[in-house]
């Protein structure tokens, strides 16, 4: 009897998560293996033809620059939010600081994306404070360029960075930092040797909130982005809404699918080797007082 | 305190030296004082084997040197067949002792102990005293031991220091501290006593004939100068009164009082009986029980008794200079 019960609870969210998130997964990867129509949409004949048209200069560097965005803007994020969630941890206003993360998800995306227009345009905040002080005389390009891209990106994502980031510093003991300082660590050496690794958890997860989104973005680089520095998936929504060629859109989403897994992937292997080297020291420092004196 | 000697606060006035140098100006890490902390502080992510190796790691000790002081180390505090373990699958002893050999492998001056064993249940925390107390004479260096159990501090200790509010009351041996208390506080604070207040009636020499109101004429012996008429304060130890229901004969250095049983305590060793001295107040009165025929389980609640001791047991505390 009580077995069935299991299967009750799950089955809400089973049905959910199948129709809503498998389902679609599956439909691209089939989509991406079949042959274009001539109106959007596709014919179901097998073909690799959209795979085929990945093996093109053009898009090879499109996909190494939208990583090399994606990644700079994942390491500034996590540089960011690192001192940020250290800071709210420890600080006694814990949930003012907490209510100032989330305000910005209160307001429209993309009305906070105009917003950034508004300071880093033409005549923006910025250049009109700059000819104010007469150190230009037209503008400086701030906008339309990848680090417009690169900035208003990290700017996004700081928040799913800094949330889990805090969770877990929240949890830290912090008289670790002052045993290990006891120990003879200076102050970097306690936090790179004790901190990082016990909110290691949080890192990994605050990496993945910020990577994986910022690698498939496509309305940033849509808006603040210039001509010349197209990312994945603005490539992907023409394929769909303008060239409508729907398999090549579903095998560049496979592209980012595959590259996102296999980042997580490394991740996860340098983990456990680390996990086994140190397990290894202490075996093998076991069998030597065993062995050895 | 500890904080102060370990470099993680600093005080408003007064100097820290280690071995003549002075250890102020130095960060925690250049101090050659190490802690037991009291929550043990282990580092959760690494093995027993790394914690203790944490210090001699950041030093980039060679890997041959790490191994074999490691397991040094973890031999003195008998956890040869934990190094693979981690903290979460130690008993509270274990990190209890991994705390401790992480701590001395740095080879400290000082060894800075923040109440070691309050974590630990009544038993273990026996166990981990006399385990300290033996790690103490192998290793030879400085323990500085803070605690609140006056027990674990009479036993372990060379030398105590009693402080109330930060500052320190008496500094001196367990014997020192529990026979000759320099004041009320420590007095009160290191075992239990009996303390009145009395004012001074007659001196002859090294005897002192006191007044206690509770209790009447009182004989004390002292070596501290007191005058007729000034107000001091008694304090009798409860083992080193004497009890029974018959009347003794005794010599006139005895002082003896009677009194009613309120409430005897058996507690197999020993019985403590709470004494009413005529009506007015309670002594605390501890019988040893030496022998098989002793007549302690034989006194029972609301009989009369004789309580006595001699005069070279009661002793004279001054007041706190305020």
């Amino acid at each position: 009897m009580k077995k069935h019960y299991g299967l009750v609870y799950t089955t809400p969210l089973t049905v959910w998560i199948t129709l809503f998130f498998v389902a679609p997964i599956l439909i691209i990867v089939l989509y991406s293996f079949l042959q274009k129509g001539l109106y959007g949409g596709v014919e179901w004949r097998f073909s690799l033809d959209a795979y085929r048209a990945l093996i093109n200069p053009v898009f090879g560097k499109v996909t190494l620059d939208t990583l090399a965005i994606a990644l700079v803007s994942t390491v500034l994020t996590i540089l960011i939010a690192l001192p940020c969630g250290l800071y709210m941890a420890r600080s006694r206003h814990k949930n003012l600081l907490l209510i100032l993360i989330v305000i910005p998800f209160w307001t429209n995306f993309l009305i906070r994306v105009y917003s950034w227009i508004a300071i880093l345009g033409n005549n923006g905040l910025i250049n009109e404070f700059l000819r104010g002080l007469h150190l230009t005389e037209s503008y400086v390009p701030f906008l339309y360029n990848q680090w417009a891209v690169t900035i208003v990106l990290v700017y996004t994502y700081l928040p799913y960075a800094i949330l889990p980031l805090y969770s877990t510093i929240e949890k830290f003991d912090f008289s670790l930092l002052e045993a290990a300082r006891d120990l003879g660590a200076s102050h970097m050496e306690s936090l790179v040797k004790i901190l990082l690794p016990n909110i290691k958890a949080g890192i990994v997860t605050s990496i993945l909130f910020s990577f994986i989104p910022i690698f498939g973005n496509y309305a940033v680089p849509l808006l603040v982005g210039g001509k010349d520095n197209v990312m994945l998936g603005q490539i992907i929504a023409d394929q769909i809404t303008k060239t409508r060629n729907w398999p090549l859109a579903s095998s560049i989403s496979m592209v980012i699918t595959v590259v996102t897994t296999l980042g997580l992937a490394m991740l996860m292997l340098i983990q456990k080797r680390q996990a086994d080297a140190q397990r290894e020291e202490a075996s093998r420092a076991a069998e030597f007082a065993r062995n050895g004196a | 305190m500890l904080r102060i000697i370990a470099g993680f606060e600093n005080p408003d006035a007064g100097a820290v030296s280690i071995d003549d140098i002075d250890i102020l100006p130095l960060p925690p890490n250049r101090r050659h004082a190490n802690t037991v902390f009291q929550n043990y502080a282990l580092f959760p992510h690494l093995t027993v084997f790394e914690n203790v190796a944490f210090s001699m790691r950041l030093k980039r000790a060679s890997r041959k040197d790490v191994q074999l002081k490691v397991s040094d180390y973890l031999h003195l505090v008998e956890l040869d067949g934990q190094a693979d373990k981690m903290p979460s699958q130690l008993s509270g002893g274990q990190k209890q002792r991994v705390a401790i050999a992480r701590a001395l492998i740095n080879e400290p001056s000082v060894l800075l102990l923040d109440e070691p064993l309050s974590a630990l249940d009544a038993k273990l925390r026996q166990h981990m005293l006399i385990e300290l107390d033996s790690i103490h004479d192998k290793i030879g260096i400085t323990f500085i031991y803070v605690t609140h159990d006056q027990q674990e501090a009479l036993s372990v200790s060379d030398r105590i220091a009693v402080m109330d509010k930060g500052n320190v009351l008496q500094v001196g041996t367990p014997y020192e501290i529990y026979e000759s208390p320099a004041d009320i506080f420590v007095a009160n604070f290191i075992g239990e006593t009996n303390l009145f207040q009395a004012s001074v009636k007659a001196v002859e020499g090294e005897l002192v004939d006191l007044e206690v109101p509770e209790l009447g004429d009182i004989r004390v012996t002292t070596t501290c100068p007191v005058s007729v008429g000034a107000t001091v304060n008694f304090t009798i130890r409860p083992e080193k009164i004497r009890i029974s229901r018959a009347q003794p004969t005794l010599a006139s250095e005895y002082n003896i009082l009677q009194g009613t049983v309120e409430e005897p305590i058996y507690t197999g060793f020993q019985t403590k009986y709470f004494v009413r001295i005529d009506g007015t107040t309670t002594m605390k009165i501890f019988k040893q029980h030496i022998n098989y025929t002793d007549e302690g389980p034989d006194i029972h609640w609301k009989d009369s008794v004789y309580v006595w001791w001699h005069a070279e047991d009661g002793y004279i505390v001054e007041d706190r200079p305020q």
